[in-house]
């Protein structure tokens, strides 16, 4: 029941948002809270060893689902408390309807992703936060703003239509397996027997299809345009989760597709993902495209995890999974609060911020540092374990390619950070106040980016663990 | 294979299937692209009541049915009404690449998409899927050629469809077990997705007054001056 209400809360709160503009922000924001509060929930059950009930061969949820889930509704709730002063400064009034019932879809479909057990069923969930959040995309209304909700709506749903031909090619598959049910269950049981071809196939298409979604290279070229048009709120969710909650998908089949080389395929595209990123990270000038390249390097160092394939590994690329989500939702976040306070979007013209907007300065100072990788925050752990795992495991290549690259992107986030927050403030900086519900957001979401860095819940390590555990051969 | 009339209609089906996405590499006009894709849907809808009959499978039949309204009738409505009328009668007068050549490109894709199917019908067979398979994999590969050739919205986003037709036209012959709620979840989200690409194209017609997409570049890449 309770896996069922989490999809169904989104989705009446988008109603009610449809219909009524005063209650809009307020409803979006319970609706958010009520979905994390089930998913702690949930996440504290299948930690303890129980399950979720749900409706079987549909709806289901182990530890990878649970995870996630919690992830996604915990940057959710933040992303809604956000809204409600950042978008009430857009002078959009009439369509901030729109925007919370857009917000509440785009939050349940996501959601829907990690629950959904039926993997045809799956793909049109994937389908769905495409299409709902095409208008959040585009919501500024100018030229930039619909061309980067064009190139996103054409690029990732010509990759979900890839990936079709590659479910339906993975359900014959599992016919000529004998298998019967078409659920993670029914997969994982029948992928030894399946005709290699037809899992090799399957799976690349699927990686080539939904790698569009996650913004693998050289298939990202929407993402940054994306996540930097968007409203900043709405930025939480795509770069925080939405991205994880596809590369999800793709997760769970590499272990299943073990015999087709999958590891390989997998680390090749991460491989040259957290390259192109590393590189390209240099040179942004736009401090929200700066993030989006970091999610691109993210992505890309989860999958290469995932590739090297052994149990340290599979915590390592979990790990990140939940380190990814709450500081790269933290660092838009910050972004959010910069342009609040400067009104530009431009690296160049933003300086000396800590003196100006001290709580705009030190939350794009911490959040830069935190996914950078820098100690002690929890990104830092996450890629620590994954390297280690990767020498354990005899990568040395691999390990060292991502050392490298993970450095590169170091210097490059840090370098644009603390431009922005130090130096000679620029001329004419008047930073506007911030609106007491994003103080209130970035306090919400700066709790586990300084927390996790030193303290790991048990309930939550018991959780990373089941995770780990269904990303092992 | 067993059925034999049956098999030689399939594959007539087949080669006007085929014949569709051809077509609409070089169609330059915008109405002509969206009537090729009736013409596919119809042509989708009838290889899976084909199939569906020949098979006995009520759930194919099903299928078939739903394609029939979703596809050659509710989406062409949808498009209509929300994208302006003027947009249609658009011809694309330069293609980013001359048709001759594209035609070329897509015939090369069509031979390569057989050799690919070959390698999977030897490791399962499955009835029909000789014609199927093949032509679902080269409509899909020329849907994404079409998708990148073209500079107008509307025959970007019909390439789409496209795309997702050829996908289900390999389908109803590899995976016609699929569960009846998914097809009908599925024809459903070729439905939203028909409407929300439409009344983004009709909000960028409103704001540039045009709808050629390759035209709006101002967003610039790293490394661009």
């Amino acid at each position: 029941m309770i896996l069922i209400a989490i999809i169904v809360i989104p989705i009446v709160a988008a109603a009610v948002a449809a219909l009524d503009r005063r209650a809009a922000p307020g409803v979006t924001v319970a609706a958010a809270l009520a979905a994390f509060a089930l998913s702690v929930h949930v996440g504290l059950t299948v930690a303890a060893g129980g399950s979720a009930s749900g409706i079987p061969g549909w709806i289901g949820a182990d530890g990878l689902s649970a995870l996630l889930l919690l992830l996604i509704s915990f940057v959710g709730a933040t992303g809604a408390v956000f809204s409600i002063g950042y978008m009430a400064r857009t002078r959009a009034e009439g369509r901030l309807r729109g925007y919370y019932a857009s917000y509440n879809l785009f939050l349940g479909s996501i959601l829907a992703v990690p629950l959904l057990a039926e993997l045809s069923m799956v793909w049109i969930a994937v389908e769905l936060t495409t299409l709902f959040s095409v208008f959040l995309v585009g919501y500024a209304g100018d030229r930039p703003a619909l061309e980067a909700a064009w190139k996103y709506a054409v690029l990732t749903l010509m990759g979900a239509a890839i990936a079709l031909l590659g479910f339906l090619i993975l359900f014959w598959g599992l016919r000529a397996a004998g298998g019967s049910a078409y659920t993670w269950d029914g997969v994982r049981s029948a992928a030894a027997g399946m005709p290699p071809a037809l899992l090799g196939t399957a799976f690349l298409l699927i990686l080539v299809g939904f790698g569009t979604k996650v913004g693998l290279v050289p298939l990202h070229t929407w993402l940054p345009d994306a996540h930097s048009q968007a409203p900043t709120p709405v930025c939480l969710l795509l770069s925080g989760v939405e991205t994880s909650a596809v590369l999800y998908v793709i997760l769970r089949l590499i272990p299943l597709a073990g015999g087709v080389h999958a590891g390989v395929w997998a680390q090749v595209f991460g491989l040259i993902s957290v390259g192109a990123a590393a590189f390209l990270l240099l040179q942004v000038r736009d401090y929200k495209r700066l993030f989006a390249f970091s999610t691109v390097e993210h992505m890309g160092i989860i999958i290469t995890a995932a590739g090297f394939g052994s149990a340290g590994a599979a915590y390592g690329a979990v790990y990140q999974l939940l380190a990814h989500a709450v500081t790269k939702s933290f660092a838009f976040l910050a972004a959010g609060l910069v342009l609040l306070a400067v009104g530009t979007r431009e690296i160049e013209r933003v300086r000396g911020l800590i003196r100006r907007s001290p709580l705009a300065g030190a939350a794009v100072l911490i959040g830069g540092l935190a996914i950078a990788g820098a100690p002690p925050f929890v990104v830092f752990l996450s890629e620590f374990s994954i390297m280690r795992a990767g020498i354990a495991a005899g990568d040395f290549l691999a390990v060292g390619l991502l050392a490298l690259f993970v450095a590169i992107a170091f210097v490059g986030i840090m370098w644009h950070v603390a431009r922005m927050a130090f130096g000679q403030p620029s001329e004419g900086m008047k930073p506007a106040r911030l609106p007491v519900s994003a103080r209130i957001a970035a306090a919400i979401a700066g709790i586990p980016v300084i927390v996790l860095g030193v303290y790991l819940p048990g309930p939550l390590h018991a959780l990373l663990r089941l995770a780990a555990e269904a990303l092992s051969r | 294979m067993a059925h034999g009339v049956i098999g030689s209609v399939n594959a007539l089906i087949g080669g006007l299937f085929l014949l569709t996405s051809f077509a609409m590499v070089a169609t330059r006009q915008v109405r002509g692209c969206l009537q090729q894709f009736v013409y596919q849907s119809i042509l989708l809808a009838a290889s899976a009541l084909l199939i569906g009959g020949s098979s006995a499978s009520w759930h194919l039949v099903a299928v078939g049915l739903i394609t029939l309204i979703t596809k050659p009738i509710v989406i062409p409505w949808l498009l209509r009404r929300t994208v302006p009328e003027r947009i249609f009668t658009r011809r694309e007068v330069a293609l980013t690449i001359n048709a001759t050549a594209s035609l070329l490109v897509a015939l090369g894709l069509a031979v390569l998409s057989y050799f690919i199917a070959r390698v999977l019908l030897a490791a399962a067979g499955a009835e029909f899927a000789a014609v199927n398979l093949p032509i679902g994999i080269s409509g899909l590969l020329l849907g994404g050629y079409t998708l990148t050739v073209r500079r107008e919205a509307v025959p970007q986003l019909i390439a789409i469809l496209t795309m997702e037709n050829s996908a289900f036209f390999a389908g109803i012959a590899i995976a016609p077990g699929l569960s009846i709620i998914a097809e009908l979840a599925v024809a459903f989200d070729a439905l939203v997705l028909a409407f929300v690409v439409g009344l983004l194209t009709r909000l960028i017609h409103e704001r540039t007054g045009h709808t050629e997409v390759a035209r709006l570049t101002e967003l610039r890449e790293e490394g661009e001056r």
